[in-house]
C-alpha cells in the first residue's frame, strides 16, 4: 500500500487538508446531533393518538343568549348531527387528543390530600363517547345512558363513574392485572371517590408534550355550558362532504349562535406537531446542504491538489505508474483525510450531543449513528474525490518531460 | 467562495433573527419598572413548579386584596375572557371577540397608544361601570374608523360606552400574559374587571387549582384556583424592597386564616427577568442557534481552504510582485481587501439568503398565526449580518494572507 508516502506528503502540505478533516469532522458533528433530533421528533409524532383520526372532526357552537334552555338545544343537536347521514355517532365533548387545551385533575388512591396525586387528562362525554372516539374497550364496561348526568358551568359535583386507559390504570395500580382494575375506587380532589368501569387500549391527552400524555379519563358528565364542542365521527370517506353540511345545519338551526372552529383530528395532528415536523425538515435541510458544501470543499481541494501535482503525477506515470494506481492514490489520500475528520467528528458529536443534554434536555444520540455519519461522510469524501482523480489519471506520462 | 459565506452568514443570520425577536424587550422604555407579583398560595406537598417555583398567576382573593391594598405606585389585575359582539346592523351575525378583563392602571402602566380617547379610571371600576377600549381593528368594522368615544356597542347583550380606540399595539412578547403562548394577540376588547366579575365571565386562559372549588361563581372567587395575572408598578430598588415587605406582611396575614400552607415564597420580576424565567424563547431556536453556528464555521473553513488554495496558485504572482519591489504590507492589503471585498458580497447575498431563510420558516410554521410576527427583517439584523459576513471573510483570510505575504521575492521565479 501507497499509505506510506501519502502519510509523509499530506504533512507536507498540512493546512489545506487540516482545513477539510475539521470541515468533515464539523459536519459530521452536525449531522450526527441533528439526525438525532430528527429521530426523537419522528417517534415522538408517530405515537397514535389512540382515537379514529380519519373520521373525526369536531367543531364548537356557542350560544350567547342566557334565556336558552341548553340542555334541551344541546339534546336537540346531538340528535340531529346523530341522524345525519354519513355521520356514525357525535358526542359533546371538552376536547380531543392533541388538541393543545383540556381539562386535568390529579387523582390519588386515598382520600388523603397528602398523598402524591397522578395527573390525568379528563374527556366529559357520555354513553357514546367510546364509539365516537373509536376507542378499543380492553376490559369492564361502558357507560349506561342512566349514569351520564347534566351539569352546570360552575358544578362542583363529580360522578361516581370513570374509564381509563391502560396506561392510566397501570399508573394506578402497577401491581393488579388489568381485568381486575375495573371495580377499583379512586378519588379526585383528595376527597370524592371514583369507580373505574372500564379500560381502554390507548387514547392520548390533549397536550402532546405532557409526560402522562396517555393517562386519560373517560367521565360520564354532559356540561351544558355557553359554548360546547360537538366531537362528530362520520362513516368512514364521509367525513369531508359532510362537514359543511353539519356545519350548515347547525348555524342556521338557532339564529343566536356562533358556530366555530371546524377542524378535523388530521389537522389538530398536524397542528399538534407543527414544530416537531418543522424542526424535522429544517434539521434535514442543514444536514443536506451542508453535506453538499463539505463534498464541494473536497472536490475544490482535490482539484487543486491534481493540478499542482500534475508534473508529479506524469513522472509518477513515466515511471510505470498505472491510471488506476494513481486513481488509488487519489482515492486513498482522501480516505485518509476524511479518517481524520470522522474521528475528530465522532468525538465533537458525543461533545456536543453531551451539552445539548445538559442544555436542552435531549435524549442521547443513539451509538449507530455514529458509525452511520463515518461511513457516509467516507463515501461523500470518496465520491467527491473521484471526478478530479479521474482526471488525474489523463495527465499523460509525456507531461513529465517537458519543462523540466 | 461569496456562495460560501452567503449561505453560512443566511443559515445563521435566519436563526439569530428570530432569537433576537422572541427575546426582544416587549416594553424597553418601563421594562424595569414593571413588576410581575408571584405569592406562593399553592399546596403544602409539591412546588406549583418543582423545584420551588410560585404559581405564575394569583387567585382572585390574593389579586383583589393586593389591588385594593394599593401599597405600589400602579397595580393591575387582570384576566383574558371572551364576549360575543351583536352588530346593530341588519343582517350581520354576531362574532366572538378576544376581550381582557382589567383593572383601571392597565393602560397607564403599559404604555399603551391610543387613537381616540383613552381607558377609564378607577371610579370606573368602582361603580362597575359599562366601559370598554376596543382595538384599531374593531373600531374600523363597527364604525367605520371614525372616532367612537362615546358611541355604544353591545356585548352578550349589555350595552358597554367606547372609552377609547387602542392603536395597533402587540408587544412581543405578550409579557403582561404569557399563559396563553408568548406571542399570541392582544385581545380585541378591554373592559372593567369589576364588571367582568359581577357578571361572572368566565376565564378564556389557564385554570390551575389544587383545592376543588366550591360550586359556582362564589365558590371560585374564593378557591385556591388561579388564574389572574398581577402586575406593579415600582420605580426604585428602594420601593421594591418595601413592596416585597409588604407581601410578606400580607401573606403572614393569610397564614394566620389557615391559608399558604407553603414556606413563604414571595417574587418580584421585572419584564426582562420574568420573560427569561418563562423561558419564552422555544428551546428549538436554542438548538438551531448552535447548529447554525457550526454551519457557518463549515462554511469559513470552506472560504479558508480555498483563500488558501488560491493563494499557492498565485504564488508566482506574488514573488513576482515582491521581486518588482512591492512589500510585505502591499501583498498583505491587497488579500486583506480582497478578503473585505468577498466579504461585503458574502454579506450582501447573505441578507438575501437570510429573507429567503425567513421565508421558508415562515412557510415551515406557516400555520402559527404569531410567526409572521417573528420573521420580519429587522435594519439591525442586516446590518449585523453584514458586518459579521466581512469579519468572518477577514478572519478567514487571515491564514491565506499570512502566508502570502510571507512569500520570498524571487522564490518562484525561476520556476516561470
Amino acid at each position: 500500500m501507497e499509505l506510506g508516502p501519502i502519510w509523509r506528503a499530506l504533512m507536507r502540505n498540512k493546512t489545506s487538508y487540516v482545513l477539510i478533516a475539521l470541515q468533515i469532522a464539523v459536519t459530521m458533528a452536525i449531522m450526527v446531533n441533528a439526525i438525532g433530533i430528527v429521530q426523537e421528533r419522528s417517534q415522538q409524532m408517530a405515537r397514535p393518538s389512540g382515537v379514529d383520526e380519519e373520521n373525526i372532526f369536531y367543531l364548537s357552537s356557542v350560544v350567547f343568549d342566557p334565556d336558552v334552555d341548553r340542555e334541551a338545544l344541546i339534546s336537540e343537536d346531538l340528535d340531529a348531527i346523530r341522524n345525519f347521514p354519513g355521520v356514525r355517532n357525535a358526542i359533546l365533548s371538552n376536547t380531543v387528543p392533541l388538541r393543545g387545551g383540556g381539562w386535568s385533575e390529579g387523582i390519588t388512591l386515598e382520600p388523603d390530600p397528602d398523598l402524591e396525586s397522578t395527573g390525568v387528562a379528563i374527556y366529559f362525554t357520555d354513553e357514546h363517547g367510546i364509539d365516537t372516539f373509536g376507542v378499543d374497550l380492553i376490559a369492564g364496561r361502558n357507560f349506561e345512558p342512566t349514569e351520564v348526568d347534566w351539569h352546570d358551568f360552575d358544578s362542583d359535583a363529580w360522578p361516581p363513574l370513570a374509564i381509563v386507559t391502560r396506561a392510566m390504570a397501570e399508573e394506578l395500580f402497577p401491581d393488579t392485572p388489568l381485568n381486575d382494575v375495573p371495580g377499583k375506587t379512586v378519588y379526585i380532589h383528595d376527597t370524592k371517590p371514583v369507580t373505574i368501569i372500564g379500560i381502554t387500549a390507548r387514547m392520548q391527552a390533549a397536550w402532546n408534550s405532557w409526560s402522562g400524555v396517555e393517562r386519560s379519563m373517560l367521565v360520564p358528565v354532559k356540561r351544558a355550558t355557553s359554548g360546547v364542542r360537538y366531537v362528530i365521527r362520520a362513516e368512514a370517506g364521509y367525513r369531508d362532504e359532510i362537514m359543511p353540511q353539519i356545519e350548515e345545519m347547525l348555524a342556521s338551526s338557532s339564529g343566536d349562535r356562533i358556530v366555530r372552529n371546524m377542524k378535523t383530528m388530521e389537522e389538530t395532528r398536524q397542528r399538534s406537531y407543527l414544530e416537531d415536523s418543522s424542526m424535522v425538515k429544517l434539521l434535514l435541510f442543514i444536514v443536506t446542504v451542508l453535506t453538499s458544501i463539505t463534498g464541494l470543499g473536497i472536490v475544490g481541494l482535490a482539484s487543486f491538489s491534481v493540478a499542482r501535482r500534475t508534473k508529479q503525477i506524469g513522472t509518477r506515470r513515466a515511471l510505470g505508474a498505472t491510471r488506476p494506481a494513481i486513481l488509488r492514490y487519489f482515492m486513498l489520500e482522501n480516505f485518509v483525510i476524511s479518517t481524520v475528520g470522522v474521528i475528530g467528528g465522532a468525538i465533537i458529536a458525543i461533545g456536543i450531543n453531551m451539552w445539548m443534554i445538559e442544555a436542552f434536555g435531549l435524549q442521547r444520540i443513539a451509538w449507530y449513528l455514529i458509525p452511520a455519519a463515518m461511513v457516509t461522510l467516507w463515501l461523500v469524501g470518496q465520491l467527491a474525490v473521484y471526478g478530479p482523480a479521474r482526471r488525474a489519471t489523463m495527465v499523460s506520462p509525456a507531461l513529465a518531460t517537458r519543462s523540466v | 467562495m461569496v456562495a460560501a459565506i452567503a449561505v453560512g452568514i443566511g443559515a445563521y443570520m435566519t436563526i439569530i433573527n428570530v432569537d433576537y425577536v422572541m427575546s426582544s424587550n416587549p416594553i424597553p422604555h418601563r421594562s424595569d419598572v414593571l413588576f410581575h407579583v408571584e405569592v406562593d398560595s399553592w399546596q403544602p406537598n409539591k412546588a406549583y413548579y418543582e423545584p420551588d417555583h410560585p404559581p405564575e398567576q394569583v387567585t382572585y382573593m390574593d389579586g383583589i386584596a393586593l389591588l385594593e391594598a394599593g401599597k405600589a405606585r400602579r397595580q393591575v389585575l387582570s384576566y383574558k375572557t371572551g364576549r360575543v359582539l351583536e352588530p346593530q346592523g341588519e343582517g350581520e351575525r354576531p362574532f366572538e371577540l378576544e376581550s381582557r378583563s382589567t383593572s383601571a392602571d392597565f393602560f397607564a402602566m403599559f404604555d399603551t397608544p391610543f387613537v381616540y380617547g383613552g381607558g377609564w379610571d378607577k371610579s370606573a371600576d368602582d361603580n362597575e361601570e359599562y366601559v370598554v377600549v376596543i382595538s384599531k381593528e374593531i373600531n374600523e368594522r363597527l364604525f367605520g374608523g371614525e372616532n367612537s368615544v362615546g358611541q355604544t356597542l353591545v356585548m352578550n347583550g349589555d350595552p358597554y360606552r367606547v372609552s377609547g380606540v387602542m392603536d395597533t399595539w402587540q408587544p412581543m412578547p405578550k409579557f403582561y400574559d404569557v399563559n396563553n403562548g408568548p406571542f399570541e394577540e392582544v385581545e380585541e376588547v378591554f373592559l372593567p374587571l369589576s364588571v367582568a366579575i359581577a357578571n361572572e365571565f368566565g376565564s378564556y386562559g389557564n385554570t390551575s387549582c389544587w383545592k376543588a372549588p366550591e360550586g359556582g361563581w362564589e365558590g371560585r372567587l374564593a378557591s385556591e384556583c388561579i388564574w389572574l395575572q398581577f402586575w406593579v408598578e415600582l420605580h426604585s430598588e428602594n420601593e421594591r424592597q418595601e413592596y416585597l415587605a409588604f407581601l410578606e406582611a400580607y401573606v403572614e396575614t393569610q397564614k394566620a386564616v389557615g391559608r399558604f400552607p407553603r414556606p413563604t415564597n414571595n417574587r418580584l420580576n421585572n419584564v426582562m427577568e420574568w420573560m427569561e424565567y418563562q423561558e419564552v424563547v422555544a428551546e428549538d431556536v436554542g438548538v438551531l442557534k448552535g447548529l447554525s453556528l457550526l454551519f457557518l464555521v463549515v462554511c469559513l473553513l470552506n472560504t479558508i481552504g480555498l483563500l488558501l488554495a488560491k493563494v499557492t496558485r498565485q504564488v508566482g504572482d506574488i514573488s513576482l510582485r515582491r521581486a518588482l519591489g512591492a512589500s510585505r504590507r502591499d501583498v498583505f492589503s491587497q488579500y486583506i481587501v480582497e478578503a473585505g471585498v468577498i466579504g461585503l458580497a458574502g454579506g450582501l447575498l447573505g441578507v438575501a439568503m437570510t429573507w429567503l431563510g425567513l421565508q421558508g420558516i415562515k412557510s415551515l410554521y406557516g400555520e402559527l398565526e404569531f410567526i409572521s410576527r417573528l420573521v420580519a427583517m429587522d435594519w439591525p439584523v442586516i446590518f449585523a449580518a453584514i458586518v459579521l459576513a466581512i469579519i468572518a471573510a477577514l478572519a478567514a483570510a487571515l491564514y491565506p494572507t499570512w502566508k502570502a505575504s510571507g512569500v520570498h521575492p524571487a522564490s518562484q521565479l525561476k520556476a516561470l
